[in-house]
């Protein structure tokens, strides 16, 4: 009889200045109830603390949320720390306000997907479950 | 288990003991996931049990845990201590999925070397914390945290566990929650070695604070108590009473310290930790043993529940 699988972890985070965190919100209501356990840390974030939490947490991913426009700057910042701090595992995505024309520059810097508006819940819980095991390597 | 994990695990254990962090995260999410290399790390860090002042946050919902939490980590930061928080909040029983919400309140802290925090589900733990959270509490001790806060869930009127997990149970409510009747149930009331009336800026405090101290008093006899749960009032917004909490924190952590209370508690958490320990393992394994064909059979009622539990509880099976 089968009792347990494994509980995946998520960080769901917004970098910078703006402090719109609705959809940020709508996003971890969703995975938790897809099954997931979520750590929301609130808004205005620096790259640093978001990296700090994800080790701390020691997350399966992060999730960045950013309206402002500071993606290209924030997001790539957020890779790089995690990556300094060991935690080459972590799946990384974003959502938001993000030009498509970025999105190909993101993912060169360690931004493994992008959801911009309008993105149905379903997908993102899908790309989780389907990508998860494979980024942990289990 | 293989050796080869077995050895890792030993690296593991010795690299959480050097202060390495990302170790320490590994360590508490094998120990929390109960995975197999849980065990050499509990056995390894074990001996640490009872060096750390654990302190338990408990209280109803919305009453300000988190919050207060973050002040005390302010507070015994001042004071140069490091400071471990394990903050726990409900599993869906729905779906397996919780939303766990303390770091929101305790930010400042995030990228303090002499900080660390981790954020767990129940996982079907009923009591206000979770199974595993003796080992996360181990592996803390052996990274040289001295002050281990635990902040359980919302609690009810008798989720206690915390009082078998905690040195010391802040239990904190606020102005308003109810009058001397409801501080003179039994449960939750009972277990604060410290009684905190967080919220006193939004009035009322004065109230709270003597209707608790009234109910409390009606248990003493006339003899002095060796300790006597203090009421104070604070405010986890502006700071108020802070101090004064953390000097009461404090002067309980001597008193179980000096008396032969402290080892008598360290004890009852072995017994709980211990009891947690078998129950999970005896569980699981029991259930491993259900086979499809007794699922089958009951569906056909030629057989029930009863029958299979005898068959599988029954000593001697391997």
């Amino acid at each position: 009889m089968v009792t347990g699988k494994k509980t995946y972890r998520v960080l769901i985070a917004k970098p910078g200045l703006d402090g719109h965190d609705r959809g940020a919100k709508v996003i971890v209501r969703a995975l938790r109830d897809a099954g997931f356990e979520v750590i929301y840390t609130g808004i205005r974030q620096t790259p640093e603390m978001i990296a700090e939490a994800a080790l701390q947490e020691d997350v399966d991913a992060v999730g960045l949320s950013l309206l402002s426009g500071a993606h290209m700057t924030l997001f790539p910042q957020v890779a790089g720390l995690l990556k300094k701090k060991g935690l080459k595992g972590v799946l990384l995505f974003g959502g938001g306000i993000i030009p498509d024309e970025d999105v190909p520059a993101l993912k060169k810097k360690g931004v493994h997907q992008v959801f911009g508006p309008g993105t149905p819940l379903s997908i993102i819980v899908a790309y989780l479950q389907e990508n998860l095991p494979r980024a942990r390597g289990k | 288990m293989r050796a080869g994990s077995k050895s890792s695990a030993e690296a593991l254990a010795a690299a959480v003991r050097a202060g390495n962090r990302r170790s320490l995260a590994r360590a508490l999410s094998l120990l929390i996931n109960e995975a197999p290399e849980s065990d050499v790390l509990l056995q390894r860090f074990f001996p640490e049990s009872g060096r750390a002042h654990k302190i338990g946050l408990s209280g109803p919902p919305g009453a300000g845990k988190s919050t207060l939490c973050g002040r005390l980590i302010s507070h015994f930061r001042g004071q140069g201590l490091k400071v471990g928080v394990l903050a726990v909040d409900p599993t869906s029983p729905l779906t397996g999925g919780a939303f766990l919400g303390d770091r929101l309140r305790v930010q400042e802290h995030v990228s303090d070397p002499g900080v660390f925090m981790r954020s767990l589900g129940t996982r079907g733990m009923v009591g206000g914390v979770s199974q595993t959270i003796y080992g996360a509490i181990h592996a803390l001790e052996a990274a040289s945290f001295s002050k281990i806060i635990v902040e359980t869930v919302g609690t009810g009127q008798d989720e206690v566990t915390i009082a078998k997990v905690a040195d010391t149970v802040a239990y904190v409510t606020t102005p308003q929650l109810g009058d001397e009747i409801q501080a003179m149930k039994a449960g939750a009331m009972e277990i604060g070695d410290v009684f905190v009336v967080n919220k006193a800026d939004l009035g009322g405090k004065d109230k709270a604070v003597s209707d608790l101290r009234s109910a409390l008093s009606l248990g003493r006899g006339r003899e002095k108590m060796p300790w006597d749960p203090p009421v104070v009032a604070a405010s986890a917004m502006t700071g108020e009473g802070v101090p004064e909490l953390g000097k009461i924190l404090e002067s309980h952590w001597e008193y179980l310290k000096s008396s032969g209370e402290g080892r008598a508690r360290l004890s009852v958490q072995h017994q709980e930790e211990l009891s947690l320990y078998i129950s999970r393992r005896l569980y699981q394994r029991a259930l491993d043993r259900v086979t499809r064909d007794d699922l089958k059979r009951m569906l056909e009622h030629r057989s029930d529940p009863v029958a299979v539990a005898r068959r599988i509880l029954k000593p001697g099976r391997g």
